[in-house]
């Protein structure tokens, strides 16, 4: 008792104080013991420009998506459909657009109706968002956690994802099942676009090869994914006992090398289809026919 | 053909120190480390050094050049244009010792704490028998030169010193990998204890450690995602969970 006079109270405040400064200040590169340099990089080079460009690139699909989403309107013109679209499951559809029936009733949302790409748009943008490349990326420009190598991260606490939300990105391989089978629809589109708007067998349009390249990178990027190349193989411990298995990998593995760029192509490419069904079903264009 | 080289050389120890200005000649076809070496002899005798093989090879002449975690010994001096001061201070993820020479023995720990590969009861040494393909996985993690640059550039623990008790690093990563990949290795708890213990979930796969190791060993997509779908495998797949639980079941039915 006798030890608590003003002195030694100011003393404990001085203690802590200078603690909790220290523990805001001294960490990371600036912690105790390391080389004591002020700047949070020396980096010369222009490091800040990935990330710009990333982050620039994904606001804009975000931003154009978000519109198209929302717009409920010019997402069909026999026999193409938008990728945002497909399937179109609910009554609020255009006639002709849905190829798998109508699952979900007509229902408005502050006077709105519900747009039909929003029943459907959590299988894309989950599969996206927990691809293992999307999160390198978006973890660098939109979290900078870091912005790029050996630059400070403007973070005090950091735990990766060993807890909610982002220890949901274990669940990617769900995602990537749900991929396949869009995969699986977007061809189906593409197949049928080798129709007239009469619905005639035998013709082949732009808007055709538009959907068909459309598609390709879609299986490009699935097949090149993470979660599937450790599905066909990546997960044996002996590839000598599963010959067909370790074929698949290997093939798969070589895909997988590029499997960003295929990112960033079937990102585009879906936004570029969309654009060119709407333009199409705005009348903006015609759909050339070759034959 | 020689040029003249403006540097900024980190010096000091563990309470102080700073960046020192430093202008010394260099030669057509020198490295950063040769550069280091002139001003050891002609300026600075007491500049503290690590190196060894100035091949790339030992690992031993980590530092960070312009910000960049390298080898001095592997960074031409051309590479930098005429006019440009080059900065060179030491890692500075690991404590400093002096100069250009860092504590590096929190990766000692870490590797002691990954337990060695075990073989299958009753195998000898020189018995085990393996094919090139079962193997070939982590031939590339072999090439590991222990230059520790990695570790050095990972956020996790370069920018959160408080990490550092819970998280391997990448380098340990690819070595849990490799047994994890071993076909004859019988210890079946690595996914969990990678998760659990080594700190896989800490990492997000920004590769840094990729862009910065000098063997080229593609760390992230080699070694890490497939750790962590091995890891969900077994920890986060409700479906796999299932499936083992009831073949378990069955086992004892
Ligand atoms: S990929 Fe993971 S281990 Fe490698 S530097 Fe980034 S966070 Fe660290
Ligand atoms: S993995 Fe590469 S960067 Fe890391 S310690 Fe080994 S050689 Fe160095
Ligand atoms: S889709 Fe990118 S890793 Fe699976
Ligand atoms: S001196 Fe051996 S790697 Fe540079």
């Amino acid at each position: 008792m006798a030890d608590f006079t003003v002195p030694a109270l100011t003393r404990i405040w001085r203690t802590l104080d200078k603690g909790s400064r220290l523990l805001l200040m001294a960490t990371g590169v600036f912690s105790q013991g390391r080389a004591k340099i002020t700047e949070r990089t020396l980096r010369t080079d222009k490091w800040w420009l990935q990330p710009l460009i990333t982050f620039s690139v994904l606001i804009a699909f975000i931003f154009y998506a978000t519109l198209r989403a929302f717009e409920n309107a010019n997402y069909f013109a026999e026999p193409l459909i938008s990728p945002f679209y497909s399937p179109c499951l609910s009554d609020a559809c255009v006639p002709g657009s849905s190829l798998l029936g109508h699952l979900f009733p007509i229902f408005h949302v502050w006077g709105m109706t519900f747009s039909p790409a929003l029943f459907i748009l959590i299988f894309p943008l989950g599969f996206r968002m927990t691809c293992y490349y999307y999160r390198k990326a978006y973890y660098r420009s939109f979290w900078m956690s870091p912005p790029a190598c050996a630059v400070a991260e403007p973070h005090a606490k950091y735990t990766g994802e060993t807890r909610a939300p982002l220890i949901m990105q274990n669940m990617h391989r769900y995602f990537f099942y749900a991929g396949l089978v869009f995969n699986v629809l977007l061809t189906t589109d593409a197949i049928l676009a080798f129709r007239n708007s009469e619905k005639q067998w035998g013709h082949m349009s732009v808007g055709t090869l538009v959907l068909l390249a459309n598609a390709t990178f879609l299986w490009f990027y699935s097949l090149s994914c993470h979660t599937c190349r450790h599905t066909v193989g990546g997960r044996l411990r002996n590839f000598s006992k599963h010959p067909i298995r370790y074929k698949a990998w290997t093939l798969v593995s070589k895909l997988n090398h590029y499997h960003q760029n295929f990112a960033w192509v079937s990102l585009i490419g879906v936004a570029l289809a969309d654009v060119y069904v709407r333009e199409v079903a705005t009348h903006a264009i015609t759909n050339w026919y070759f034959f | 053909m020689t040029r003249t080289l403006k540097l900024r050389i980190w010096r000091g120890d563990d309470k102080t120190g700073g960046l020192q200005d430093v202008t010394v000649e260099a030669n057509h076809g020198e490295v950063v480390l040769d550069i280091i070496h002139r001003v050891q002899a002609t300026q600075m005798g007491d500049l503290a050094v690590r190196w060894n093989c100035k091949a790339g090879k030992c690992g031993s002449c980590s530092m960070e050049i312009n910000g960049k975690p390298r080898l001095a010994c592997m960074t031409q001096v051309a590479s930098y244009p005429e006019d440009e001061v080059i900065t060179i201070t030491p890692l500075r993820a690991f404590p400093v010792i002096k100069d250009l020479v860092t504590d590096v023995s929190f990766n000692y720990k870490k590797a002691m704490e990954i337990p060695t590969v075990s073989m299958p009861e009753g195998v000898k040494p020189g018995e085990p028998r393996m094919q090139q393909i079962d193997v070939e996985r982590s031939q590339e993690f072999r090439k590991c030169i222990e230059c520790f640059l990695c570790q050095d550039t990972c956020h996790v623990i370069r920018d959160h010193e408080e990490n550092k008790k819970s998280f391997a690093g990448p380098r340990f990563f690819i070595r849990i990998a490799e047994l994890d990949m071993h076909p004859l290795d019988t210890l079946r708890n690595r996914k969990k204890t990678a998760q659990e213990e080594h700190g896989l979930g800490m990492c997000n796969i920004t590769k840094c450690c990729t862009e910065v190791c000098p063997e080229h060993i593609r760390i992230t997509d080699n070694a890490i995602i497939p750790m962590k779908e091995r890891v969900v495998d077994e920890k986060y797949d409700p479906l796999r969970w299932l499936g083992s639980k009831i073949r378990k079941r069955e086992g004892i039915l």
